[in-house]
Formats: C-alpha cells, structure tokens, sequence
C-alpha cells in the first residue's frame, strides 16, 4: 500500500466541458429540442440581420451631397450627412454654434470630473455644476450680454435642444422630487396634503396634456401681447412633470430605510435635516438609482413630445427635414439615425447607472 | 349728483377699457410688427412646397413667400419674419393669443373658421382640391376611366366623404382602402394595395416624391373638391388684415401686369398707369394703410410675382412641378383675380 504524500497536480478540465464548443454543446446544443430551437433561432436571425447589414452599410450611399448621389437600393446616408449640423443644432446660427459646442464642452468636462473617482474637490465641482454651470450655460446659449449675439430659442434644436431640455428637467425634477418626496412623508398636515395633492395631480395627467396645455391653454389665459417663450413653457411643464415621479422614486428609496435608524439619530440629539442629509438620504440614494436612471432615460426619451408645441428637439428636426422637396423620401434613414442617437444616449445612462451601483454596494444589492 | 357720479364711474371705466382696448388692438399688429422689427409667421413644421426647412435652416415654400411679402411690404426687408411651426391644433390659438402675426399654413378658408374661430381669411394663396395620383403604366387620362378602381384614402378625412360623392354623381363603383397616415397610403399604393390614391393634390404631388421611381405615378388633372388655402389674421385689427389682404393681391397684380423680380426696376419708369399705381410712382396708395408708397415694389423685387413664387416652390421651377391649373391667372383661364390698386 502506497501512501502518496504529495498533492495530484490541477489538470486541465477535460477538452469537452471548456472551450467555445463545449460552451455550445453546454447552452445551445444541449438536447434535441434546443438544437432545433437554436437553428430556427439562427435561422431567423440571418432572414432578418443580412437584408438590415445590406441595406444598412453594403448597398447604403455615403458620399455625395445630392439625392442625385443616392442609388436607392441601400441607405442612402448622404442625406443625414448633408443634414448633420441641423440635426445636431436646429437652426443654431451656423457662425456661432462654437457656443453650443464649448457648453457641452465644459458640462462633459464638468460631468466627467464628477465621474472619475480619483479626481479631488468633487464637493467644489458638484456645487459649480449645480449653481454656475447653468448660468453660465445660460448666458453662452442665449447671448444678448458679454458681447455675445442673442440667439433666440426658435432658433434652438436638434440635439442640442434634446440635451437642454433633459438636462433641465432633471436638474430640476431631482431637487423639487427630494422635497416633495420628504413632504409626503411629513407628519405636517398642510405640507403633507400640498405634495400628495402635487404629485397624484401631474401623476394623473399625461405628459401630452401638460405641453398641450401649455402650448394651447395658456397663452388664451395670458393678456394680449403677454407671452412666455415656448421653450420656458416646456422646462416648466415637464420640470413639474418629472419632479412627481421622481418623488415616488425616492419615497421608496427613503421607505427601505429602517425607522429605527432616523430615531436613532433623533435620540442623538440631530436636527431634521441633519438626520435626513447624514443618515437616511444618503443611503436611501443609493438604493434608487436604478429608479432614478429609469426615470431619467423615460424623462430623456419624452422630450420628443415637445414636438407638438412647435420646439424641434432631435426627432422633431429629422421630421421637418424630410419634408424638404429635395429630400422626399429618406424617411427610414431619417429615423434610424434619430433612433440611434436616443439609444446611444439612453444606453450611456443605463450602464453608467449599473457601473454606479457596484461602485456603491455595500450589501443592499440581491 | 353725488348718486350720479356713482354710477358713472364704473360706467366711464368700462368704456375706457373698451375703447383703449378696441384702440390698442386695431393699431396694435402693425406697431407691434415695427417696433419688433419683424412678422411672426404661422407656418407648417413640414409641408413640402409650402413650407419646409431646407438644409441651409431656411423655411421655403409657397406658404412662407405670402409672409416674406408682408414683411417686405411692412419692414422693406422680406428676411425679417419670424416663423413659428404650429400643428393643425394650435394654429388658431397661436394667431388669436398674438404668438402670431399671420397664419400663412395650408389651411382652408370655411365658413366655421371664418366665423367662429375670431380670425379672418385674407385671400386665397393657393386653390387646392381633391385629385388622384394612378401609376402611369396604367395608362389612365382622366378620373372618369376610374370605374371599379382600388382607391387608397386616409380615414377621418373629408377626403373619404369626396370620393364617395365623385364615384356616385358618375355612376362608377370604387373599393376604399383605408390608411391612418400619408405615409402609410403612400406606402400602400406603392406595394400594389391599391391602384389610385387619392387625396389633396398639394399632398399628392410631395407623396409622388415620396416614391422609389416618381416617374412611375402621375397625378390626374381632375380636382374634385375645393380647399381653398389662404392666410389669416386676428380679427379686429382692419389695418393689419388689409396690409395682409393687399400684399397677396399685389403678387398677382404684378403677374397680371407682368412685373417680374427682374424687370421691376425696368418697369418702375413704365407708361402704363396700372403699373405706376401698384410701384408707387403715381400717388400713394399704401398710406392709408401705413405702409410706404413703393410697398408693392419692395414686394415684387424681394419675394416675387405670384407666378414666381408659384413657379419655384411648386410648379415648374420645383421638384413637383404642379400644372399652374386653377392657379393660373383669371386671364389665362385660372381663379386668380385681384382687385385693382387705385
């Protein structure tokens, strides 16, 4: 009888249980109904990708300036090439869209530096992003001061009047929700009535009534010669929108969070505020970002609406441009491109929000 | 006489307040226009040929021109408008709150609109109707050939009711096919759903656009209904609906006479008295209603005749190459006629 004292050497697992075959064999192949599923599955997929890839990059137009350029037995891209600075600046007077360039400049600067971890004084940007970025952006995109032309907001578009508008709405719905939110939960009568009675109003209309209502109703209220911009009316309007759902979002953020800890913090002897901005927001935060980035993506994806009060976000621009008599006709391709820079953007948001949430687990996570 | 007073006051300020408000609202566009130093114009978001942006971020089109002209009429500069995209909605609210001076948007002039929306129509820009675009390898030449046809409409239209009319005063049988939107129907007479489409002949022609081959589908010379498109101005301001009512007149007086962008210049030392009249060489018939005397000029050297802004947006000079038809002038067996300057 032999005693081995030394340990058997790790062996590579067999050949068949790793590899890409056996990772085949394992998920796709694995019995013979899901290899019949799997080829039906395949084969669906090349009836609808290859005539997609063809008409998509293969048999597409990319050079020229011209409908006469486009073949048309692909996508003919030429026309989104030829309408490119529409889609992205609206009608932005063309000599000064180094203005629109340089405030996103400076927010994605700004965002990016809030983004990386290992960059200091966060604190300092937060508030400068928060309180400066907006006055600043503000002054640079409408001119009319500082030697700058004023650049009215019918002139706004595209792109970059997708971004404002959802960038406003929630840099304004966040703020407005906490309060809300922690209004609802208050045991005072008054305040606690004013926000449920809020947010169960701009809950219960849709977001199509709220713009409509701005855009048709109001001006009839308003005395003759009095009017608000139209863009203000959508900021508004969907600001006070989103500011109710974000408020649902975070009552439940704040619901998770145990009694016990704000009455311990209360038996501490903190304030109110105290209690809520050490103890139960910034945990009960953490815990909503997936709600507070879907709200975010929907908020993002809604501006489209602000189409019916005349404002041509992207979506809007892309519709009015293929109406031009010398682009009749590019429909699809108009709205491919639309849909893929609201997926691009989208997609941003929502992997930026998982990357968050492994950045800040500390357990809560299942 | 202390009891009197009583009374009076609430009187007299109610009287004020109509007639400052009466006042201000009769003087009000065009002040308002002037001071702002420009025309805000209702137009159509996307409306190929009437109004549509074009890639240099300018709005082209028929219905743009008529609000070119007021502001060269009004401003001397025809550059100076302001155009405000309105749906089919809000358009009315939007001139009624003063958002805008003019509505120059494809709409048709009824008698609803003219009399219960609080605007008036100042003209017809653009007589526009019902018609049918077939594939040309049908070798079809009149609407009356249509018998037993597959027709593709839009549902909810007048354009449905229109047809049914046609095809019954005529004796002839037709199947509808219905579609929600002008893209889908064109799209469904393209794929074979339908052998004619059938809806306003502005529309139809942009839908023939729209088509992989624009050659393979003509559009028939039938109209049969009347949707007379026009601009329209608040009610309650005279002076503001004559200078609209005016601006389009003299477009097609200046085809009439034969003032083109072009020859203006030649013509303003022209003999003819009409002519004199409508440049503003012989007497002054824009003070009554503000405007400079040489305000028609200003329009025909900016913007155009009639014909020219015809021409370029829709007809000949365009990708559509709409037949001038009932566009025409009164002298050439069209509906135009304006009333002369004098």
């Amino acid at each position: 009888m032999t005693i081995q004292h030394k340990m058997i050497e790790a062996r590579p697992a067999p050949k068949s249980t790793v590899g890409p075959l056996a990772w085949l064999r394992a998920n796709l192949f694995s019995g013979p109904v899901n290899t019949v599923f799997t080829l039906l599955g395949l084969y669906l997929l090349y009836l609808l990708l290859v005539p997609t890839i063809e008409w998509a990059f293969i048999d597409a137009d990319w050079i020229g300036t011209t409908r006469d350029d486009c073949s048309r037995e692909g996508a003919c891209w030429v026309f989104v090439k030829a309408r490119l600075g529409q889609f992205i600046y609206g009608l932005y007077p063309r000599d000064e869209i180094w203005r629109v360039n340089l405030t996103f400049g400076v927010f994605a600067v700004l965002i990016a530096w809030l983004m990386i971890p290992r960059l200091p004084f966060k604190r300092w940007v937060a508030a400068a992003t928060l309180l400066v970025f907006p006055i600043f952006a503000f002054f640079l995109l409408y001119g009319g001061s500082f030697g700058l032309p004023l650049v009215q907001t019918h002139r706004w578009g595209g792109l970059m009047l997708t971004l404002v508008l959802a960038v406003v709405g929630m840099v304004g719905a966040l703020p407005i929700g906490i309060v809300l939110a922690l209004g609802r939960r208050s045991q005072m009568p008054i305040v606690k009535s004013f926000c449920v009675v809020f947010i169960e109003f701009w809950r219960g209309v849709p977001l199509i009534t709220v713009l409509f209502m701005a855009s048709v109703m109001l001006p009839l209220f308003m005395p003759t010669g009095v009017s608000v911009d139209r863009l203000i009316r959508a900021f508004i309007g969907i600001t006070l929108f989103q500011s109710a759902y974000m408020a649902e979002v975070i009552r439940g953020g704040l619901q998770a969070i145990p009694r016990g800890q704000e009455e311990a913090a209360a038996a501490l002897g903190m304030s109110y505020w105290l209690r809520m901005g050490l103890i139960v927001l910034p945990q009960a935060l953490k815990m909503m970002i997936p709600g507070i980035v879907n709200t975010f993506i929907s908020l993002f994806k809604d501006t489209t609406l602000v189409m019916i009060i005349g404002l041509f976000d992207l979506l809007g621009i892309v519709q009015a441009a293929l109406s031009d008599s010398r682009w009749l006709g590019f429909s699809l391709e108009g709205y491919v491109f639309a849909a893929f820079m609201f997926w691009i953007f989208c997609f941003s948001m929502s992997r930026y929000s998982q990357y968050l949430e492994r950045k800040l687990h500390t357990g809560h996570k299942r | 006489m202390n009891h009197n007073n009583k009374h009076r006051w609430p009187l007299a300020v109610a009287l004020t307040t109509t007639l400052g408000a009466g006042g201000s609202a009769a003087a009000a566009t065009l002040d308002d226009v002037r001071g702002q130093d420009r025309v805000r114009c209702g137009v159509n978001a996307a409306q190929p040929g009437f109004s549509a942006l074009d890639a240099s971020d300018t709005y082209r089109g028929l219905d743009t021109d008529v609000c070119r002209a007021v502001a060269a009429a009004v401003l001397g500069d025809a550059a100076k408008v302001h155009f405000v995209p309105l749906d089919s909605v809000e358009r009315f609210t939007a001139l009624q709150s003063g958002e805008v001076d003019v509505l120059s948007r494809t709409t048709t002039w009824t008698s609803t609109r003219d009399t219960t929306l609080g605007v008036n129509f100042t003209g017809i820009s653009y007589y526009d109707g019902q018609a049918f675009l077939v594939a040309s390898d049908l070798g079809v030449q009149s609407a009356l050939e249509l018998d037993g046809a597959a027709v593709c409409t839009q549902s909810g239209t007048t354009s449905e009711l229109n047809l049914a009319d046609y095809f019954r005063a005529n004796g002839m049988t037709y199947e509808a096919v219905v579609f929600d939107s002008p893209e889908q129907s064109i799209n469904g007479f393209e794929a074979g759903r339908c052998d004619v489409l059938s809806s306003d002949a502005s529309q139809l022609h942009a839908q023939r656009m729209q088509l992989g081959d624009p050659d393979s589908a003509v559009v028939l010379p039938e109209i049969i209904s009347k949707e007379p498109l026009g601009p329209a101005v608040r009610q309650g301001d005279d002076q503001w609906f004559n200078i609209v009512k005016w601006s389009l007149f003299a477009m097609i007086n200046a085809e009439e006479m034969g003032i083109t962008s072009a020859n203006v210049d030649e013509r303003l030392d022209s003999d003819n008295p009409d002519i004199a009249r409508l440049l503003g060489r012989d007497g002054n018939y824009g003070e009554a209603m503000g405007l400079e005397a040489d305000w028609a000029y200003r329009i025909v050297k900016q913007v155009g005749n009639y014909g020219e802004v015809f021409e370029r947006n829709v007809g000949a000079g365009s990708d559509f190459g709409i037949e001038r038809g009932q566009n025409a002038l009164w002298t050439d067996g069209g509906l135009h006629y304006a009333p002369p300057v004098r």
